[in-house]
């Protein structure tokens, strides 16, 4: 048996679960995930924001060569996404054929198993995005 | 701060080494580097040994007294430094700080990454925590994805094309070839490239550096000390260290290696020297796009320029720049904490003139940059065979 | 049995639905066993199903369709919603709740209570009648009731033709300028009938062929059906839609019959040729298609049937908000029609984990 990740999963499910970041209020610039000092002005001051869930590719790759854990899941797309309010996410793109993914294409968030602990244990839920319905 | 130099290098072979395990990689290298020093091992005050992560992939931490124990010099320090696939860049920084701030006279500083044991998936899991694992390895962010991104924004923005591409890995795997301790020295073209197997869109096998074994060594002394042992000491006259954010997508602009133009803005400055000045370059082609990158924030090229400057040849092993005459991390190999010290390796061989097939012609000065990461980490370092 | 004609009465804010967008043929399925493509179509009346993606499960698929249904109630402030229950016969746990990890997906977790209802294909509609109850006695504002599944079937069986991935999902509270429709009331009937099964810890589902029809199926469908139409003194012409459970698009259509309504009334909310059977989701995702078409004043006779075996039944009357509303999230025609992925057995049988590895 491998040793639970609950724990860690757990202290972020609400930032994966919701696309939950920070937004400064001195800068007013959003950032994914939890932080405490603005990365952009160094302010103390950030509120935790749900984060646009629309937005556009900025950069994609197909990946064909996986890592531990998503051995016969097959190629997937990784992109980085621009989203409405200015913030980036790294995630998968799915519902689509790597053919038609190109740089601006516009995307929704979506709610999707990432990957799970093992057979017996975990799942884990988070974002992805795919093309706007 | 006094003058630092190198007075001794070692390095393994970089490939799929067996019957090697973790220990005798990094004591190979070092008895070599401490035999060409020409010091003894009782004159070691210090070591500094940079490793990624031999927790995952041998399951040993702790590898400062287990090196010391092994080199046969237990009771002196010894330093495990860890930066990702710049580890032992930023372990030689600190060796040198060390001894140019009079801490220690002689050290021994190297590195050492055994990743041939495992699954591809498995090293592809390991690699993947220098990048940010809670917002991008989670979400199946793999090490040439973030620089598939990387190549694919740069690609869009200046017409970077797939060629060009290549051509880092055509070149460097013609340098390997004249490199006996290189993990591939086989010869290729951009076919080659272009027909292998993709890894991460648009980055193919062949833009990939591999995943080696190996390990890399260096002595390093004051310099009233160094030119007691060595004829030929090497200086370090000019070191810089960046960081930049862990995730890439916090990164206003991904096609610029932000962290490695800073560290080499401040190894120029310390330097007092400009990128036309270098004779020779040992960067970090952990991909070849990351070449191509680090032409542009090493200030060898202008901004979206850096495909031209591998097409017009000119860090060719006979153009203007020289890049990577080791056969760099794409043909020499990568065992990632190994990679900064190998580095060194190459271009103190090349300033003494000791290079071999791959020896640039009269070459001064070198820089070795290093980097970790999606480039989170960076460091610069600029070498002279005369003193300053 | 719940004559819900008194105050206050009881509202629908939001529907959604969810299904994924890949698809297999009939065709496809039968070819990977040997069967005529076209005794199957004509036989159960389906030309294609729903296949979950890789990264899909019941609770991805219930949280997509609570956000559609989240969409659709724009004036429902998530913090009241006091309850979250899904109804499902295919969780990936089986022991651990799915209606925990789709309230924090909502953002709903604090003073939510919720729990995960297992009857078969039915579970979802136990979940509406959970909350119908709650809201009524004041002891929740708003509630959140699912019916979802990535529903099951053994390689080769003739479920295969028909199990498929979706849900819908209700936002339920007291009847106000806001709802889309309201409950006129509710009927329920059951018995131990075993039709359908699955034992702990066994991948898929059991079944009794014909024997799931007349005892099972149309028995109970009848019987609630009678009985709350009985209740509130309605007669089949007095309905404007019916949507049955539909394990497949044959069964609803007669059961319809049966009752006395023409094939006009059934079909509007008739989803399964398309899609398959969502199994907690269908006759629910019937709804929905239902009130993507209707009109304000309109009645709709809904009829969930879960093996083992239960059917509660519901009569809805649309309301004006639906005019404003439908449009606000994905409307179940265009789930069937924008986006589709097909696949074939191949690549169906590897997504639903069918090759041993």
């Amino acid at each position: 048996m491998s040793s639970p990740r609950s724990p860690r999963i757990w202290q972020l499910k609400d930032i994966r679960y919701r696309l939950l970041g920070v937004e400064c209020n001195k800068c007013n610039k959003r950032f994914l995930g939890k932080r405490l000092v603005c990365p952009s002005c160094g302010s103390r001051d950030l509120k935790i924001v749900e984060l646009s869930r629309t937005g556009k590719i900025y950069s994609y790759t197909v990946v064909h060569t996986p890592p531990r854990g998503r051995e016969n899941y097959g190629p997937y797309i990784i992109a980085i996404i621009e989203l409405d309010d200015g913030a980036r996410a790294t995630g998968e793109v799915v519902d689509v054929d790597p053919s038609e993914v190109e740089i601006g294409m516009k995307v929704e968030m979506v709610f999707r198993r990432i990957g799970e602990e093992d057979r017996a244990g975990i799942i884990y839920y988070g974002y992805k995005f795919r093309p706007i319905l | 701060m006094r003058n630092v130099a190198i007075i001794g290098v070692g390095i393994t072979k970089f490939g799929e080494l067996w019957d090697k395990q973790l220990r005798d990689l990094f004591i190979d290298a070092s008895l070599e580097a401490i035999k060409d020093a020409k010091v003894d091992l009782k004159d070691i005050q210090a070591i500094y040994i940079g490793n990624m992560s031999a927790g995952e992939w041998v399951e040993q931490e702790h590898i400062g007294p287990l090196m010391a124990d092994y080199l046969g010099v237990r009771g002196i320090p010894s330093y495990r430094v860890e930066s990702a696939c710049a580890s032992s860049g930023i372990a030689f920084k600190l060796a040198y700080e060390a001894v140019a701030t009079g801490l220690y006279d002689l050290v021994l500083v190297g590195g050492v990454e055994k990743m041939t044991d495992v699954s591809t998936e498995e090293s592809t899991h390991h690699l993947a925590s220098a990048a940010d694992r809670e917002y991008e390895a989670f979400f199946g962010v793999t090490f040439p994805s973030l620089y598939a991104l990387m190549a694919r924004r740069h690609m869009y923005e200046y017409g970077t094309t797939r060629e060009q591409l290549a051509l880092v890995a055509v070149k460097n795997h013609r340098n390997g070839s004249l490199n006996p301790k290189a993990h591939f020295r086989n010869v290729i073209n951009i076919d080659t490239v272009l027909n292998s197997p993709i890894v991460a869109d648009p980055l193919r096998l062949f833009d990939c550096s591999p995943i080696s074994d190996g390990a890399s060594a260096i002595v390093i002394a004051s310099e009233d000390i160094a030119r007691k042992y060595s004829d030929t000491p090497i200086y370090i006259i000019g070191s810089g260290f960046a960081t930049d954010t862990i995730a890439l997508h916090d990164r206003s602009d991904i096609t610029f290696l932000w962290a490695t133009a800073e560290a080499a803005k401040k190894a120029y400055k310390m330097a007092d020297i400009e990128p036309n000045d270098i004779d020779v370059a040992e960067v970090h082609d952990c991909f070849t796009i990351a070449e191509i990158m680090a032409y542009e924030a090493l200030g060898f090229a202008e901004r979206g320029e850096g495909g031209k400057l591998i097409e017009e040849g000119v860090t060719e092993l006979d153009g203007k720049i020289p890049v990577n005459p080791s056969g760099g991390l794409k043909a020499k190999g990568h065992p990632v904490g190994a990679t900064g010290t190998a580095q060194i390796v190459e271009l103190t061989l090349q300033l003494r003139g000791e290079a071999g097939k791959r020896q640039v012609q009269g070459a001064e000065i070198g820089l070795a940059h290093n980097m970790g990461g999606s480039g989170s980490s960076a460091v610069v370092h600029i070498l002279s065979r005369v003193r300053r | 049995m719940s004559d819900l004609r008194n105050d206050p009465l009881i509202g629908i804010s939001g529907y959604g639905v969810y299904m994924p967008v890949y698809r297999i043929k009939i065709e496809d399925i039968a070819k990977a066993w040997g069967d005529d493509p076209d005794t199957i179509k004509n036989g159960l009346l389906v030309y294609e199903i729903t296949v979950k993606g890789r990264d899909e499960d019941q609770i991805t698929v219930a949280v997509e369709a609570a956000r559609n249904a989240l969409k659709r109630a724009p004036e429902v402030d998530p913090k009241g919603i006091g309850a979250v229950y899904i109804g499902s016969e295919s969780k990936p746990y089986a022991v651990k709740p799915s209606s925990t990890v789709v309230a924090a997906a909502l953002g709903l977790e604090l003073g939510v209570r919720g729990a995960d209802y297992e009857f078969a294909c039915k579970g979802g509609s136990e979940g509406i009648i959970s909350i119908i109850a709650q809201v009524k006695a004041g002891m929740i504002k708003y509630g959140l009731a699912i019916g979802a599944d990535c529903s099951q079937s053994w390689p080769g069986d003739v479920l295969e033709y028909t199990a498929s991935s979706g849900g819908a999902a209700f936002i339920i509270g007291v009847k106000n300028n806001d709802s889309v429709a309201y409950f006129e009331g509710t009927y329920s009937v059951m018995s131990d009938t075993a039709d359908f099964w699955r034992r702990d810890g066994v991948e898929f589902p059991r079944h009794t062929g014909r024997f799931t029809g007349k005892p099972a199926y149309f028995d109970h469908i009848i019987k609630a059906a009678e009985g709350l139409m009985n209740e509130l003194n309605l007669k089949p012409s007095d309905f404007n839609y019916i949507v049955p459970h539909q394990p497949n698009g044959k069964f609803p259509i007669r059961v319809a019959k049966m009752l006395g309504f023409k094939i006009e009334q059934v079909e509007p909310g008739l989803v399964t040729p398309w899609t398959g059977n969502f199994y907690s989701g269908s006759a629910l995702t019937g709804l929905c298609k239902a009130l993507d078409n209707a009109e304000p004043g309109e009645r709709i006779l809904v009829v969930t049937f879960g093996s083992g075996a239960g059917a509660d039944a519901f009569s809805i009357v649309v309301q004006d908000a639906i005019k404003r509303k439908r449009d606000l999230a994905p409307k179940v025609e265009d789930l069937i029609n924008k986006r589709k992925v097909y696949v074939d057995y191949g690549v169906y049988a590897r997504l639903w984990n069918k090759i041993k590895v």
